[in-house]
């Protein structure tokens, strides 16, 4: 049913145009302000088009080895972390999967319950501090280790495979904790692949934890880094070790310093996100399935 | 949570269970794990939530503190500081739920009138974008596109707009709270969108095409197909937005916020997070903390309720 082009198709064109253009404008404009020498760059006004383009942003930005160390903890991070949350919520929505799991209501309800009621920042920091953790790579990873929203997914997806083919798996011999490697985790490659998703990105994003648990700047993600150059206005970041290699930097301007760091730190996202994307689309419809 | 409770546990009642475990030994070993990381890591905080009503002193730990029963809460509604945070977590909240929340509605309803299929896609992919990034990196964009000297923002609004001065966005309390308003549409309005657009593919065509037979306009079948469709959608999702009021949106106030604009940027989470990690109050910035987060579970549960009965299930 071909209808005439009307003015409210021209209205929602537009409109949904202007929309596109701000979030791309944005990203143009900052990454040719990364590429701008400080003398176009102060100027003021919306950069779309490199004037006297330099690298000398980035080749400070990539001088600093908080960025690299940044990223070299961020990675790890990420990896760990989500690899270390994967298994364990699978294990757990595994076993709380069965129906026949003794007291499976009340276990369920002891995880939910944190989702609806917790401590808060002052708790958990103590806690953190108490258990030692504070400057560790461990206060990255365990105080988020298991959600209990993933965990409730997991759980009923888990829920919506057929028995029959563990049992017999079973009755082949293969134990509990086997028949979960080599058969459950096969079969439920698209929820984990949505969890883990989920998990990778909170992990690359993450920054509060960082920023509250631990001091020592060489153990400082992106997000912190990212976050000292940006907001705090910490140029320290980007200092190089001697004095007189600032001379070699005259071209770099604090606005052009901070759209390098951007695009430096955000750059892997930009690369993977058009390839994953409906994967998070997918993960939505997951989550929003009745729990 | 399911409401099976017609499974093999409740035949046996409560005490009988207790032998399961040792029938299902591989299976408690699995969920081992995560109930130890539960205990530790959310209710151990939670019992640390007592030095709200102590005065916690560093040496004598949380158990040897002395309690001072409500005197943390006493005080905090006696700061202005904390009635001022109070305020304005209600307000931004607020004003993200009354201007923030159609939003993505209308954004779902306009690209449902898009035809180009390739024109709808890159809008999705672009509009989603914001929402991968953390508000760290928005809020360096941000910093620098409303930089009332050299941002790209306030030259289009002085040089093409005619505006007379720079509008400073992120240190002037006339314009802060608008500034979070509009980035967070802007951050979250695509992302937010598809749980719509996936409603409004479901409608079955056939609906339109009745419409159509009937004479319908295309905003007549807006009006009358798509939104009906929506509806539903649209209640559950508008009760766990306003479940979540008390969370004004910490990630993005702490990184935009500055002293300028505590009068009307400083939500209660912020406030905690000076009060406590800044000038070491613990016991108090507990107790303002537990505040905000008993009303919180209070209205989650109710609206979760609501939503029950509305929907015949709730979220959990």
């Amino acid at each position: 049913m071909r209808e005439k082009v009307s003015w409210a198709d021209v209205l929602v064109h537009i409109i949904l145009t202007l929309f596109i253009f701000s979030v791309v404008l944005t990203f143009v404009h900052m990454l040719v302000l990364s590429f701008s020498p400080g003398y176009v760059a102060t100027k003021g006004g919306l950069h779309l088009w490199p004037e006297d383009p330099t690298l000398d942003n980035y080749a400070k930005v990539l001088k600093s080895k908080y960025i690299w160390l940044g990223y070299k903890n961020t990675i790890l991070r990420t990896l760990v972390g989500t690899s270390l949350s994967l298994f364990i919520t699978a294990m757990g929505a595994y076993a709380l999967s069965k129906a026949y799991f003794p007291h499976r209501a009340y276990w369920t309800l002891l995880i939910v319950f944190t989702m609806f009621f917790s401590g808060g920042l002052i708790p958990n920091y103590l806690l953190v501090r108490d258990l030692g953790l504070l400057d560790t790579f461990a206060s990255m990873i365990l105080p988020g280790m298991v959600s209990a929203y993933n965990l409730v997914i997991m759980r009923n997806y888990f829920q919506s495979l057929p028995e029959e083919i563990e049992e017999s798996c079973m009755i082949d011999g293969a134990g509990r904790f086997r028949t979960f490697i080599s058969v459950v985790l096969p079969l439920s490659k698209p929820i984990l692949a949505t969890v883990a998703l989920w998990l990778a990105v909170g992990h690359w994003n993450a920054w509060f934890d960082v920023l509250i648990y631990i001091t020592d700047e060489t153990r400082f993600t992106l997000q912190v880094v990212l976050r000292r150059i940006l907001i705090t206005g910490t140029q320290q970041m980007l200092e190089s070790t001697q004095v007189q290699e600032m001379n070699d930097y005259l071209q770099a301007s604090p606005e052009g310093l901070k759209g390098a760091a951007i695009f430096v730190a955000t750059l892997p996202i930009l690369c993977v996100y058009p390839f994953v994307q409906r994967y998070f689309v997918k993960g939505i419809m997951v989550g929003s399935l009745k729990g | 949570m399911t409401t099976q409770t017609a499974g093999g546990g409740k035949r046996n009642g409560f005490l009988a269970g207790f032998a399961g475990y040792k029938k299902q030994y591989a299976l408690c070993l699995m969920l081992l794990p995560t109930i130890v990381y539960f205990i530790i890591f959310k209710y151990v905080p939670m019992a640390g939530l007592m030095m709200a009503f102590k005065d916690f002193k560093i040496n004598a730990g949380i158990w040897g503190s002395p309690w001072v029963g409500l005197k943390h809460f006493e005080k905090a509604f006696a700061s202005r500081t904390f009635l001022r945070a109070l305020e304005n977590t209600i307000v931004i909240s607020g004003l993200k739920i009354l201007v923030g929340f159609p939003m993505p509605i209308i954004f779902a309803l306009l690209l449902n009138e898009v035809r180009s299929l390739k024109y709808k896609k890159i809008v999705q992919t672009v509009s989603y974008l914001p929402h991968f990034l953390s508000w760290v990196v928005v809020a360096g964009l941000l910093n620098q596109l409303l930089s009332p000297n050299n941002g790209a923002v306030n030259y289009i609004l002085t040089k093409w707009l005619g505006f007379e001065k720079a509008l400073f966005f992120l240190g002037d309390n006339a314009y802060f709270r608008g500034t979070l308003i509009v980035s967070d549409i802007w951050k979250e309005v695509g992302w937010g969108s598809v749980l719509y657009i996936a409603t409004i593919s479901g409608i079955s065509p056939e609906l339109y095409e009745a419409a159509v037979c009937d004479g319908a306009t295309r905003f007549q079948r807006l009006l009358h197909v798509t939104l009906p469709a929506l509806l539903p959608t649209i209640t559950v999702m508008l009760i766990l937005r306003v479940g979540s009021v008390m969370d004004a949106g910490f990630d993005q106030v702490f990184n935009l916020y500055n002293s300028a604009v505590y009068k009307t940027g400083d939500i209660i989470d912020t406030y905690v997070y000076r009060e406590g990690l800044g000038d070491m109050k613990y016991s108090f910035s507990t107790a303002v903390g537990l505040f905000k987060n008993a009303i919180g579970f209070v209205l989650v549960v109710a609206t979760n309720a609501i939503t029950k009965k509305i929907n015949g299930s709730g979220i959990w």
